[in-house]
């Protein structure tokens, strides 16, 4: 077992899941599972091997520095599920 | 039939007047009313829209101005692809009800080029998954049997076109997602190279790998489908800014096509695990392309055992960062108990994921976390040079690979669900292809036993969509694989 | 500001992130501006919405390299863009589009002004990156509100080397970077409305210690003040729990500025583990030499060349020449009077002087570029030519100039309308000595008799005997002569 519950819990944290307990277990086994088979990838030499991060495009394209959009408020908040006039709402932030 | 024709056919009658794109489209809608109940592959019809542009499509006919190459021809949209102001859900809970205020490049591609969009389809949630059981709307069923899988993650776009439901749909292929599925129910499906079709307003899974394709009834619809869809794309940084050819002149040769066509076959494609049936359709689907001309030889891709592990690594650690801004913040769902920020976000995350969802996103946050990058995430990335450049080789002597495009036929729902390493396992002979971003297209090449319609992967080099559609087309113009449809699951219902 | 370390020493670097002045935000069309109703600069891109990608601002990257250059960095050939994982509200997409393994400037060097002379203090990096939205902690009982319109606009994030010593030497630096900004016309460098922003990184360590201490960041300092205070009260802090027996945590501190105190940020619930990984919406970024070379071209003369400038080309003192080039506009009126009358020492005396005392009451300088002036360069410079030609004294100036703040009128016309024109013909100021000298019979008496300090006096009552018109070196010679009689 290369997962621990504490390490499950931590990554479930980082990544924001509330994970039920039968969540956790499930998880528990089947990453292990899934690690073991990356761990194939070590078998390999990449010494002096470029990563590959992008297949098509070898540089990033640009604009010119211009103001497109006119405002949309109205349409762009209409999916929220909480909002106060023109604000999205959110519980209390804390810092 | 109106709903077994091909856009090709059906283009040439709506233009001669012999057919409306209103009855065309209601007969679309009818077999859509028809046959949902089995197959669910729909999740959000456009029934009033589509009658609408149909409409329209018959005004611009009978002027003779503004018809494209689409004009009229109902197509359906994988539910991932964002479509101005109809629900886009990427069949998952936690976009429940989003409702998009704009198109994605692709579907004002097709809305420019005359289509009547007639609904958007089920997937695997996010298009995670082969088999389209992650839809948190339901499995889609495979039109040749109810009990079977589609394939996925365009699960749904594949069954509407076996099934009649449209006359092509869209899908996206990130490790196998067209492929797979058009393989599953006897169609053609292309993935096209990295870069050559927009991704803008295409729900991210893993944007590396991500591509917009169709899926059709034959390679001819693909190729004018590619033609619509191809092009640069100020909007996304990865379009290639590049000439779209002529892909209707490309297969005009049809079987004249695999004339002196190098084709390599590689040997680790051929490896156990490989249903029998499969292995000796796709072998004899070659040795079709050799009797019109084509050479043939065995060629190899030393590092295709470890195409999983690498994509699987790859891609989830992707999806974790694009699947961040479902927050509940700003669209979408929000979980209703949240008190505290922390919850917000936590609540609405576990109750809006699926089961392999959060799976993916879990171990692409694993993998990127402190203390794991260089083993896992950055190994990955380089062995995604070692899968590139076992391509690059090959490609130096062969104008096409051919290969299967998964080691069985249509599996049955259920049968893999609860061993995820086994479903991704599956994805073994598609990911090569979206690790190097090449171009792909897959086409039937036979039936099992059980009737089952089995197909045939042609990959091409960097942007030789030219030359795999010409590839498959003389394959197709040399057999009637295509031709054959699945039987009529009109009125009935999922079995249980 | 006395800071006790006892027998600790102190190690400070600075972050910095500078909101850059380009039209339109850095990755989609909506407008940079500052003060716009909430969410009216927004769109589905910078919203975070499904299926959204990022296209760069070409002028970011012009910004950045011009910054690159003025900083002494390397600018390099290919960098590469990195998404920074972590949820907060004002963060859209759960990640921010930045820099991390190959930013686009590295190790540079700013010279820092400080009493006892320069000091170099290296830049470790620049890069470019997406500014968040905003957090309204206070508007909404049960809530806070979230506004995107300042998601996506540019920023260049500005990280020091710990070679800062004291809160001072951190103060300085902030200023002098700010001045580079400001000259470069990339940022108006306001800390209040959070277009200059600095995060401090704070240790201690025992004198002549080589390792560094416990790192602790400090945030939420919006003035230059605030920065010297926070990090003063951290430092002092953190030796105090050492001489206590105490050890410090590495965290990330907020400076209150009501209480004068740093304390713990309380929602950082879990470590912070940001997962960097190549951003795949956006291929590595090419800047061909060509570029560079273009933007080399267009650099204004900075600061520090200015300020050497103005010592050895104009004459003036070091002092001056560090006050007039503190800002860039500053520097640009102080040349434009010089070009209407070459009297660089004058024109400072009067630039920093009453100019500058009716720039800061008038709060003109409120503005990232001070656009309007007490009194036009060219008025200013037709002043001290008037007092040079010897046509007003130093005296009437101060009356002209005060008449040109109100009238705006060119000096010359209100020297003519108020008939303010000195008088150097002898005649009127002889007759005016003589009736001064015969109404003050015994003081001619008490001077000749070796009273020297009445001359100013007899000086005092002629000036004011001529309505103050008279040339005072005038004035000067002929009493003398008549005193000498
Ligand atoms: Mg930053
Ligand atoms: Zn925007």
């Amino acid at each position: 077992m290369k997962l621990s519950v504490d390490r499950i819990r931590h990554v479930a944290l980082l990544a924001r899941l509330a994970l039920t307990p039968e969540e956790e277990r499930e998880l528990a086994a089947t990453l292990d599972q899934i690690l073991a088979h990356m761990d194939t990838l070590s078998r390999l030499d990449t010494t002096d091997v470029e990563p590959t991060a992008h297949v098509a495009a070898v540089e990033t394209p640009w604009r010119d520095d211009v103001v497109t959009n006119a405002p949309d408020t109205a349409a762009l908040l209409a999916n929220a599920p909480a909002r106060d006039d023109d604000l999205f709402l959110v519980p209390k932030i804390i810092d | 039939m109106l709903n077994d024709l091909t856009i090709a056919t059906a283009a040439k009658r709506l233009r001669r007047g012999e057919l409306s794109a209103v009855d065309l489209t209601r007969a679309a809608l009818d077999r859509i009313a028809a046959t949902d109940l089995a197959l669910n592959a729909f999740l959000t019809v456009t029934a009033d829209a589509a009658l609408a542009a149909a409409a329209a499509a018959d005004a611009a006919l009978k002027r003779g101005v503004g018809v494209g190459p689409l004009t009229g021809i109902p197509i359906a949209i994988k539910d991932v692809i964002a479509t101005k102001g109809v629900r886009t859900t990427a069949a998952s809970k936690i976009l429940d009800g989003f409702v998009p205020s704009y198109d994605a490049t692709v579907t004002s591609r097709l809305k420019d080029a005359g289509a009547v969009i007639v609904g958007k389809v089920n997937c695997d949630e996010f298009a995670m998954g082969s088999s389209n059981e992650n839809s948190a709307y339901g499995v889609t069923r495979n039109p040749w049997d109810l009990a079977r899988v589609p394939g996925g993650s365009s699960g749904g776009s594949a069954a509407s076109v076996a099934a009649g439901q449209a006359l092509a749909a869209l899908g996206t292929d990130t490790g196998g997602s067209i492929r797979l599925p058009a393989a599953y129910t006897g169609i053609v499906g292309l993935k096209p190279t990295y870069g050559r079709v927009s991704r803008f307003g295409v729900i991210a899974y893993a944007s590396s790998l991500d591509q917009v394709g169709p899926l059709a009834r034959d390679v001819t619809d693909a190729a004018l489908l590619l033609g619509v869809l191809a092009g640069h794309d100020p909007r996304d940084s990865t379009s290639v800014d590049r000439p779209v050819p002529d892909y209707a002149a490309a297969i005009a040769g049809g079987v004249a096509g695999a004339h002196s066509l190098r084709v390599a076959l590689p040997r680790e494609y051929f490896g156990a695990g490989l249903q029998p049936e499969v292995e000796r359709a796709v072998r004899a689907a070659a040795d079709v392309l050799r009797d019109a001309g084509a050479v043939l030889h065995e060629a190899s891709l030393p590092h295709t055992e470890y195409g999983v592990a690498c994509y699987y690594v790859l891609a989830p650690a992707e999806a974790s960062s694009n699947l961040a801004r479902y927050d509940g913040i700003r669209y979408g769902l929000r979980a209703p108990s949240a008190a505290s920020l922390l919850d917000l976000y936590r609540d609405t995350r576990e109750a809006g994921f699926g089961r392999e969802v959060k799976r993916r996103i879990m171990l692409g946050t694993y993998v990127l976390s402190s203390g794991y990058y260089d083993a896992y995430y950055l190994k990955a990335q380089k062995v995604r040079t070692l899968i590139r450049r076992d391509f690059e080789r090959v490609f130096a002597d062969a104008d096409v690979i051919v290969t299967p495009v998964a080691p069985t036929t249509a599996f049955r729902i259920g049968e893999k669900a609860t061993d995820p390493l086994a479903m991704y396992l599956s994805d073994v002979l598609t990911i090569g292809v979206n690790l190097a971003g090449l171009p792909a297209i897959v086409a039937p090449c036979g039936r099992d036993a059980s009737g089952l319609p089995i197909g045939l992967q042609i990959v091409g080099p960097p942007f030789g969509e030219e030359i795999v559609l010409r590839a498959a087309r003389a394959f197709e113009a040399a057999t009637d694989w295509h031709a054959l449809r699945p039987p009529d699951v009109a009125g009935r219902e999922a079995p249980p | 500001m006395s800071l006790r370390l006892g027998a600790y020493e102190s190690v400070i670097g600075l972050e910095v992130h500078a909101e850059l002045l380009t039209a339109s935000k850095i990755f989609c069309g909506c407008s940079a501006a500052f003060g716009a109703p909430p969410n009216q600069h927004t769109c589905s891109v910078c919203l975070g919405m499904p299926g959204m990608l990022p296209v760069l601002n070409r002028r970011v990257v012009e910004f950045a390299v011009r910054a690159g250059l003025a900083t002494h960095c390397r600018i390099a050939p290919v960098s590469r863009w990195a998404r920074k994982n972590y949820f907060y509200p004002d963060l859209c997409k759960g990640y921010q589009i930045s820099q991390y393994e190959l930013p686009i400037c590295e190790a540079g060097w700013i010279d820092v002004p400080l009493e006892g002379g320069a000091k170099r203090v290296r830049l470790t990096r620049i890069h470019m990156e997406e500014d968040t939205g905003k957090n309204i902690h206070d508007a909404h009982g049960g809530g806070s509100l979230v506004d995107f319109n300042r998601s996506g606009v540019p920023l260049l994030e500005i990280v020091s080397e710990p070679d800062l010593t004291w809160p001072a030497e951190a103060g300085a630096y902030l200023r002098t970077l700010r001045s580079i900004l400001q000259y470069l016309q990339i940022c108006d460098g306001n800390m209040e409305e959070g277009s200059f922003r600095c995060d401090a990184n704070c240790s201690v360590r025992p004198r002549g210690a080589t390792a560094l201490g416990t790192k602790v960041e400090i945030k939420n300092m919006n003035s230059f003040r605030a920065v010297e205070r926070a990090i003063a009260y951290e430092l002092e802090r953190q030796v105090r729990v050492l001489e206590e027996g105490g050890t410090l945590v590495q965290e990330t501190r907020l400076w209150d500025p009501d209480r004068e105190e740093t304390r713990p940020m309380r929602s950082k619930e879990s470590a912070h583990d940001y997962r960097y990984f190549p951003d795949p919406d956006l291929p590595p970024l090419a800047l061909p030499a060509s570029f560079v070379e273009d933007v080399r071209r267009t650099l204004p003369e900075l600061p520090d060349a200015r300020r050497a400038r103005f010592v050895s080309a104009l004459g003036l003192p070091d002092y001056d020449a560090e006050v007039l080039t503190a800002r860039r506009d500053l520097a640009d009126y102080f040349e434009a009077v010089v070009a209407a009358h070459p009297n660089a020492k004058a024109a400072s005396n009067w630039v920093m002087g009453d100019i500058l005392r009716l720039v800061r009451e008038q709060r003109l300088d409120d503005a990232p570029t001070i656009t309007r002036w007490p009194v036009t360069a060219a008025h200013l410079g037709a002043l001290i030519a008037l007092i040079d030609g010897g046509t007003i004294s130093g005296k009437i100036a101060k009356t002209v100039f005060e008449d040109m703040l109100g009238s705006g009128d060119a000096p010359a016309e209100i020297v003519e309308r108020r008939g303010l024109v000195q008088v150097s013909d002898e005649g009127p100021i002889v007759a005016a000595i003589d009736r001064v000298l015969a109404a003050n019979a015994t003081k001619v008496e008490e001077y000749r008799g070796g009273k020297d300090k009445l001359f100013g006096f007899f000086v005092g009552q002629v000036m004011k005997a001529t309505g103050g018109k008279a040339n005072p070196g005038l004035v000067n010679d002929l009493l003398k002569r008549k005193l000498a009689g």
